[in-house]
């Protein structure tokens, strides 16, 4: 029978199977970052528990750490959270890249770049971005801390087998259109919460077009959908970015598992619980005027009207956006004026998104009411776009450039929007007080930030490079 | 965790759809490396005002709720962030049972793995319960009922092992260590 690769992975991860319960699932690959983990640890000490596959965990510090002065924390909460993965890792044999480690980076960024993430895997974190992994044809997802204590103790997982759905993207992608826009022009089109309890795989002639990078920056907004993974099936594409990485095989054991991983793709003629379909052609560059990921449109429209809304509780949704974001309804989104810029974040902080954003850059200067930083996703992102000169065409243009980390996502450092400020980001929420209490968020794709950077309001990216063109 | 089967309470009725876990519980106050002391932050941007004064149309703020042990809001609650100091402030708050017409999947499961019960009912259902003032009901896990003082009752749907958990208050740690065996052979299978 023609089987989704949700399925078939599925299936050979069943540990053990019965009526009226969920599958036991095994877990091939557990990350660690310094928020979510502390309590679990914590657990295992409680209750004289070990780490039952620490070869099978790889941690490393994110959310909280600064991304410049690393060397002294200032914040001593912070501090000892991060102290204390560290001192876990340690105690349990857990693989950790700390601080000083040139494989730090966001945990999403540098599981791909290190080949741990691969396709056919279980992959869980206790982070909701994990959904990024699925680009590979993994079944990624993020969990809580007692989940994060359960895989750490069993290396597997009770769940429900989810639905299934299908979100196809036709067509091809318009001059001036990023990966970014496909995502948020989903999840404006279907709603914040289309993908609760379903599993997504990505597919459809746009998909097939992107690069990996572009792939994660797609699935890594699944959960923005409200489902808790999404996945792309393997191709070329995805054989050619994993292979002479460290933690993939070589050679003729390489060859083996590349056609493991392509026989995985979904076949011809299986079938979904749901499949919806979106044009690529009719995406234009999108940015959010809200304060959810769905309260977004394409940048030549306005802030829409209350009207625009037919049930009463969006209206108080809107009603509530829009005065927490200081928009009135009906001002093009073009008039929007930003104070800060933030090109980072496990949605759009990879090699290719600094390069994106680089070129838009080059030889313009930041706006005088604007301060614009760049986070790279990892060191490894960082040494690359040095080597490459990228850091001085930021710098040149009056951007900082900072070390990998979360940073100005979620705002748990210093890198914080001021309340009553507005932020161009590349990062994935937009809720309230995300990027800093009272803060206000828009989120777009790296080369439209970028833009909004040099001129000091929410642009249209296919003007702007026509007129600097 | 405890075990819940019976409470009764009056609702305290928070009438937004898609509250997002950044908002049960916002980043400041997720450095703590303890389970404990996370009610004090419960919704706290809604609930204070930048210098700390309670804001009084909040409905936390509202005495009439305050002994509440039952929260009730709109669709797709506890989206966003997987963050598990979002129940965590919840139950450490006083909260035993959310009721919603739906949540999103991950808050779901935090809320189950802490003896919290997430109830689902009709839209229509529990919009009637948002527009009531000072309506007390009675949860029955085991029934799976909800009862008004009024008299009206609710039905609810419930995973049935998940009901087992949340009624006996189990550790799923424990419980799965007895498939030790079945973990080992599928490692076995799997190295082969």
């Amino acid at each position: 029978m023609a089987k989704t690769i949700i399925e078939k992975i599925w299936e050979q991860h069943i540990v053990h199977e019965e009526a009226g319960k969920p599958d036991l699932l095994y877990i091939d690959l557990h990350l660690l970052h310094e928020v979510t983990s502390p309590q679990a640890f914590e657990g295992l000490r409680l209750n004289n528990r070990k780490v039952r596959r620490p070869d099978l965990c790889y941690a490393t510090m994110d959310h909280n750490v600064p991304t410049r002065n690393r060397e002294q924390i200032k914040d001593l909460i912070a501090r000892k959270q991060i102290n204390t993965l560290q001192e876990n890792c340690e105690e349990f044999g857990i693989p950790l890249a700390n601080m000083d480690h040139p494989d730090q980076g966001i945990v999403h960024i540098i599981g791909p770049e290190l080949g741990l993430t691969q396709p056919g895997k279980t992959i869980v974190c206790g982070d909701s971005h994990t959904s990024t992994h699925g680009a590979f044809g993994a079944i990624a997802f993020g969990i809580g801390t007692s989940e994060v204590e359960h895989v750490l103790s069993t290396q597997t997982l009770w769940q429900a087998k989810p639905k299934t759905m299908e979100i196809k993207v036709t067509g091809k992608l318009g001059f001036g259109v990023a990966a970014k826009d496909i995502i948020l022009a989903i999840i404006s089109k279907f709603g914040i919460d289309m993908g609760t309890g379903y599993i997504v795989e990505y597919t459809g002639e746009a998909i097939r077009n992107l690069t990996m990078e572009e792939r994660m920056t797609i699935c890594n907004m699944s959960i923005e959908a409200g489902a808790r993974a999404g996945l792309i099936s393997p191709d070329k594409t995805t054989v050619n970015f994993l292979k002479g990485r460290e933690h993939v095989p070589t050679g003729e054991a390489f060859e083996k598992e590349a056609a493991r991983w392509l026989a995985l793709a979904t076949d011809e003629g299986a079938t979904y619980d749901k499949t919806v379909e979106i044009s690529a052609d009719e995406i234009e560059p999108f940015v959010t005027w809200g304060t959810n990921p769905s309260m977004g449109s394409g940048i030549t429209n306005q802030v829409p009207f209350k009207q625009d809304f037919s049930e009463a509780s969006d209206q108080q949704a809107h009603e509530k956006a829009l005065a927490y974001m200081g928009l009135e309804e009906g001002m093009a989104l073009t008039d929007i004026e930003i104070q800060h810029v933030f090109i980072g974040s496990c949605t759009n902080a990879r090699l290719s998104d600094l390069r994106t954003a680089a070129s838009v850059v080059e030889g313009n200067k930041v706006h005088p009411t604007v301060q614009a930083i760049v986070v790279p996703g990892s060191q490894t992102v960082k040494k690359q776009a040095e080597e490459e000169g990228l850091d001085k065409i930021f710098l040149d243009a009056g951007f900082e450039w900072r070390e990998s980390g979360c940073s100005m996502c979620l705002a748990m450092n210093d890198d914080v929007v001021p309340a009553g400020e507005r932020c161009a980001s590349t990062s994935n929420r937009n809720f309230e007080g995300r990027q800093g209490a009272g803060s206000r968020t828009h989120l777009m794709s790296p080369a439209m930030a970028a833009a909004a950077a040099i001129e000091g309001h929410l642009v249209d990216i296919r003007t702007f490079q026509l007129v600097n063109a | 965790m405890e075990p819940i089967n019976k409470i009764k309470s009056v609702i305290t009725p928070l009438n937004q759809k898609n509250v997002d876990t950044d908002q049960i519980i916002s980043k400041e106050f997720l450095k703590r490396i303890e389970r404990t002391g996370f009610g004090q932050y419960l919704f706290y941007h809604w609930r204070f005002d930048a210098e700390g004064n309670p804001l009084c149309d909040f409905i936390l703020n509202d005495k009439r709720y305050k002994q509440s042990t039952i929260l009730v809001a709109h669709e797709n609650f506890g989206c966003g962030s997987s963050r598990e100091h979002a129940p965590w402030s919840i139950l450490d708050y006083g909260f035993r049972v959310v009721i919603a017409p739906s949540f999103a999947d991950i808050f779901y499961n935090n809320c189950m793995k802490n003896g919290i019960l997430p109830i689902k009912l009709e839209i229509g259902e529990v919009e009637t319960l948002l527009q009531k003032e000072v309506y007390s009901v009675e949860v029955n896990l085991e029934d799976q009922t909800l009862t008004g003082t009024d008299g009206v009752v609710y039905s609810f749907e419930i995973d049935p092992y998940q009901k087992k958990m949340l009624l006996n208050g189990w550790d799923e740690i424990s419980l799965t260590i007895q498939y030790e065996e079945q973990i080992s052979a599928y490692e076995q299978k799997v190295k082969a």
